[in-house]
């Protein structure tokens, strides 16, 4: 059962408190999109086993929606992070890679 | 015989009797003893029967990971199945019967099962079930069904109560033998939060009973007083009874403690499930002694060494006048020595190596107790007990050199760590070639959020086998875990010489011998068994697991895990570490349901969402219906009259006079800010922004991917804010969609969202008498030209503070009112009194249902499955042409959403008047690949019309509008068919006159 830092309330939450949202950092494609852009915007996910940036509600606590960057593998967590962002914040990219350098980078 | 000694017994008080019952048969025991050791004082060796064979079983082992011992214990209200008797504590009135057998443990008849051996081998079953599939159905699965399962299973509710309790640690050491004390100690002494859990109801482990020295006290001394340190540590808790059952992802851990199984009714909850979150974990749980894989191993008197050197030293309990000792290592030389200070006889002690001169032989020898080296048992012989065992050579293949009478053999193959808890979250194991065994490579331990070590393996589970490596082993965990502490402990036993690997006795055993070398013996499965996966080609070791079933069931890898891995590599030509090991998942025993469960069961299972009427409906003949965790009136009975009796009247009531509707779980979610109608716009397929203050509009809500999700009408409440209804069901769901995407991709819009479902209470009034009820309570003009269909208004309506809906979902003339919740109760009343005259009746949630069917509206849920797009439904009207965008409309786009033949909504009418069952396929010409009727609809939502005085449905049928007239064919279950004529699917009153008035 994951711990994760909500980074608003700063509560170090449990799993049982927060509701998963998958893969963070999708960008939305709509009308007018092609349907390869849709298809991959809808279905095509990336599971790797590795460094992996998700989103996580809060949802027992200050239900805030934030991301997180976890190790599928390991489920060591790198940083939490507020979703009000299109891109990871450059010193958690900076942390990982150090960490993991053979990390080919979130997108 | 095995019989209780004279003397001695470290944990039995002997001033204590117990009595207590084996398949109904009356024995004694004493106060300390285990069940096993209880039943081994009276002589009974024979406990159960294996599993596939129905051979004879006896107890092996004195712990855990006992294949054989497992007993319904109890009865009634508190009868357990698979209770191992090595781990249940003895208690007054105990009564325990032995399982898997017919009709009795002595006169067993699926015993023909071992004659016929030889034609039930590995994968048995599989190969035998697949033809012909006519046998499988009519022969095969009869006979399995009746002959599978260990135990029984309860059948009465459970008397106990269980509860659960969160505790949260810096250091959570689990075993409390030697190892968990010394490492509990370190951290104690540092200041850390510990807790250390023990799965028996003794402290110490094993130590004592080896006769190990710790700083030159006896190790019983030195288990006394280390607890003592820890109990006076008040950043220290220990458990008892409590074993560590899992471990999990970052520190959570999982442990039963068995509270008052031993002292059952006693009133404190039988178990205590602890739900750890500890920083650092220390595995510290011991190894488990290994079998010897030679024929007839399996017999009732065969026991691991250690077993027996516990029931002698521990319970004073003698496994049989003549022991014969069979080893490839050292320590089961302690056993023939416990055994003879005992006064008992060992006739030989068997040795598989070429020399055996360590300590431990020669103090052996001096005793005057025989050792033979290169030698091997050839096979036991006995039927339901050990009679005697033929010798033969190590080195050879079976040529018996001496037969010895003996009651009991003591085995031993080496040890193997526990390595359970380090493996549970993906600690990787090495393959240590010196001590033949699986242990924690502590360069790939699991990890912690932060990337450390999250367990750490501390004396024999880190395979520091010797006493004295294991104390400092453990002293290095506890220091790992905390920081450093100084000097370790000394331990000292005797030097043991280094044991020798040995997976098959004799080395060179022919099939016959390997055919009655049991490996897994609750499973039933042996060396030859293992052989044969390989030669038919299983070469990973978690086929072959699953193809044999060894290590299946209560084993899980305990007992049999290591020598069927040595025997699978070497019939790959294979190392052992090559083939590797199957996965160890928690738990590590069994974890009853009921601790699990905890509280959690009957009225407290789940939360129940009450309305501000609910009591009311109770009182008032209400059959509940539960919506989610609320609880719905399905209906109110009146008299005897049947349920089906009341909707018919409930609904004739509404159409026919005035109807009152508890509709309080109708989801409410304010919607607030400048931005507010442009987000709502991109959330509904309809123009929220656009719609005047003070009016009401029906919408719908979908998902990316187009699928209809929500549905219900929103009203304009003032410039920037608006109150959107939604589904009993969807409220919460619907409230966190809006948050994602406020959240999480609109981020810049100033927009806020509020769930206020049960802010307030909400009360519909329904049918031509409605308008009638509100004027009698006064205060507000509901007339038709100030409050016109689809417009709400706020005001005192009777004295209550209520905002007016002029909605329906019924086609009647309906107000939905929405008062304050603490003030719901009481409007619920006031509506009643005013409309007696009226002939008011309440109706519940199938009248409601029923009503809305005759009119042709779609309940989502009914008419939506999750891949149903507003069109489906006729709702393209709902849908707006002008927008560029809202969530679902790039999905509802793509070609197969857009194709003309799909199954579209129409009413159903059956040509006899009859109810079609809901649910119900209509079929089509020719069948598919499968060789079923094609289909070309279904009916999803389907009741008799009292106002029709017969039934209507309404379904999704291929081109269905297109087909107006036509008569599908609805084959029913068992036989025969409805037919039903396409129609449009408003039933009643299509032009609207009944609700515009």
């Amino acid at each position: 059962m994951l711990i994760l830092e909500c980074p608003y309330c700063g509560v170090k939450a449990e799993e049982t408190e927060l509701s998963p949202g998958y893969e963070a950092h999708l960008k939305r494609y709509g009308p007018g999109a092609s349907d390869d852009e849709f298809e991959s915007y809808m279905f095509a996910r990336k599971n790797p086993k590795g460094v992996h940036f998700e989103r996580w509600r809060h949802v027992y606590g200050c239900g805030k929606w934030f991301l997180a960057a976890r190790c599928t593998a390991t489920l060591e967590v790198f940083g939490t992070y507020p979703a009000q962002t299109s891109a990871p914040p450059p010193d958690l990219i900076e942390a990982i890679k150090a960490k993991r350098p053979g990390w080919e980078g979130y997108k | 015989m095995s019989a209780r000694l004279a003397k001695g017994g470290r944990l039995i008080d002997r001033s204590k009797a117990h009595r207590f019952t084996f398949n109904c048969k009356w024995m004694r025991g004493f106060e300390g003893d285990t069940l096993s050791a209880a039943l081994l004082a009276n002589d009974q060796m024979l406990v159960g029967r294996s599993f596939k064979y129905h051979r004879p079983r006896g107890i092996v082992a004195s712990g855990p990971e006992e294949p054989n011992g497992l007993v319904n214990l109890g009865k009634g209200d508190r009868l357990e199945p698979n209770q191992r008797t090595t781990t249940t504590e003895l208690f007054d009135g105990l009564t325990a019967e032995s399982q898997n057998h017919w009709p009795s443990l002595e006169n067993d008849i699926g015993v023909v099962n071992n004659y016929a051996a030889r034609f039930l081998p590995a994968g048995f079953y599989y190969k035998t079930f697949l033809q012909p599939r006519a046998a499988w159905k009519h022969v095969f699965e009869p006979i399995v069904r009746h002959s599978a399962g260990l135990g029984k299973a309860p059948k009465d509710r459970d008397a106990d109560r269980y509860e659960q309790a969160y505790a949260f640690c810096d250091v959570l050491v689990i075993g409390g033998g030697v190892a968990g004390l010394q490492a509990a100690l370190v951290a104690g002494r540092s200041g850390a939060r510990v807790m250390l859990l023990e799965q028996t109801g003794h402290w110490g482990g094993r130590a004592p009973v080896d006769g190990v020295e710790i700083d030159g006290q006896p190790a019983d001394a030195w288990v006394k007083t280390t607890v003592q340190a820890l109990e006076a540590m008040e950043n220290v808790t220990l458990r008892k009874r409590c074993m560590g059952a899992g471990v999990y992802d970052h520190g959570y851990v999982l442990a039963d403690e068995k509270v008052a199984d031993h002292t059952p009714g006693d009133g404190r909850p039988k178990h205590r499930l602890w739900r750890i979150r500890a920083g650092r974990i220390i595995a510290a749980t011991g190894a488990i002694e290994r079998p010897l894989s030679f024929a007839g191993n399996d017999i009732p008197g065969v026991m691991l060494a250690a077993a027996v050197r516990d029931y002698v030293v521990n319970f004073a309990v003698s496994p049989g006048d003549r022991t014969v000792v069979v080893t490839n290592n050292d320590d089961a030389y302690r056993t023939a020595i416990a055994l003879h200070q005992a006064g008992l006889s060992v006739p030989v002690i068997l040795d598989a190596r070429l020399t055996a001169t360590g300590a431990l032989p020669e103090q052996a020898r001096k005793l005057g107790i025989r050792v033979e080296t290169n030698r091997a048992i050839a096979m036991v012989q006995g039927g339901k007990r050990v009679k005697r065992v033929s010798i033969c050579a190590q080195a050879g293949e079976g040529a018996v050199l001496e037969e010895i009478a003996c009651e009991a053999v003591a085995m031993s193959g080496g040890w193997s760590p526990v390595v359970h808890l380090w493996s549970h979250c993906g600690g990787k194991l090495i393959w240590d070639e010196a001590t033949a065994c699986f242990r924690p490579d502590a360069a790939r331990p699991p990890l912690n959020h932060d990337g450390s070590a999250m367990v750490i393996a501390a004396g024999a589970a880190n395979g520091a086998l010797p006493a004295a490596d294991t104390l400092a082993d453990a002293h290095r965990a506890g220091e790992a875990a905390s920081k450093p502490a100084g000097e370790a402990p000394k331990a000292t036993a005797a030097e043991e010489a280094p044991m020798e690997a040995v997976w098959l006795m004799p080395q060179g055993a022919p099939v016959k011998l390997r055919a009655k070398a049991w490996l897994d013996y609750q499973n039933d499965v042996k060396v030859s068994d293992v052989q044969l996966a390989a030669r038919e080609g299983y070469e990973s070791v978690e086929h072959t697991k699953r193809y044999t079933t060894l290590g299946m069931a209560t084993d899980q890898g305990k007992l049999s895990n290591i020598n069927g891995l040595a025997v699978l590599a070497d019939a790959l030509n294979e190392h052992i570490p090559q083939v590797g090991t199957t996965t160890f998942r928690p738990p590590y025993t069994p974890v009853t349901f009921g601790a699990l469960a905890g509280e959690a069961r009957g009225e407290i299972f789940q939360p129940l969402r009450r309305t501000p009427m609910h009591d009311w409906h109770d009182a008032h003949g209400a059959y509940w219906e539960p919506v989610g965790l609320w609880r719905r009136p399905y209906c109110y009975t009146q008299g005897g009259e049947s349920h089906e009796k009341s909707v018919h009247r409930e609904v004739l009531n509404v159409r026919n006079n005035v109807g009152l509707l508890d509709a309080s779980t109708l989801g409410k979610i304010i919607v607030k800010g400048p931005d507010a109608g442009r987000f709502l716009d991109m959330l509904y397929t309809g123009v929220m922004s656009t719609l005047p203050i003070g009016k009401c509009r029906y919408g719908l809500m979908c998902n990316e991917n187009g699928f209809l999700s929500d549905d219900g009408v929103v009203a304009r409440i003032d410039e920037d804010t608006w109150l959107c209804h939604t589904t009993s069901g969807g409220a919460d769901r619907i409230h966190a969609h809006m948050e994602d995407w406020l959240q999480c991709e609109w981020w810049d819009w100033q927009v806020w969202t509020a769930n206020v479902t049960e802010q307030y209470a909400q009360v519909a009034v329904v049918g031509p008498n409605a308008r009638k009820l509100l004027e009698k309570l006064g205060g507000m003009d509901v007339s038709k030209e100030t409050l016109p269909f689809m417009q709400w208004a706020d005001g005192m309506l009777g004295g209550f503070r209520a905002r007016v809906y002029r909605i329906s979902f019924s086609g009647e003339l309906s107000y939905e009112i929405a008062i304050p919740a603490s003030e719901g109760r009481a409007f619920w009343e006031a509506c009643l009194a005013a409309g007696a005259e009226f002939g008011v009746m309440p109706y519940g949630t199938e009248a409601l249902h029923v009503l809305r069917a005759e009119k042709g509206f779609i309940m989502i849920g009914d008419e939506t499955d999750g891949t149903v797009i507003p069109q489906d439904l006729g709702l393209g009207w709902a849908i707006s042409k002008k927008k560029a965008d809202y969530l679902g409309k790039r999905g509802q786009e793509r070609s197969f959403l857009a194709d003309p033949d799909r199954w579209k909504l129409v009413g159903l009418e059956t040509l006899d008047g009859s109810v079609i069952p809901d649910g119900a396929i209509a079929v089509a010409e020719g069948k598919n690949a499968n060789g079923q009727r094609n289909t070309q609809g279904r009916v999803t939502s389907s009741y008799h019309s009292p106002t029709l005085g017969k039934g209507i449905a309404m379904g999704l049928v291929l081109r269905g509008p297109d087909r107006m007239g036509e008569v599908l064919d609805f084959p029913k279950i068992g036989g025969g068919s409805v037919k039903a004529r396409i129609v449009d699917q408003v039933f009643y009153d299509k032009e609207g006159a009944k609700q515009n008035v």
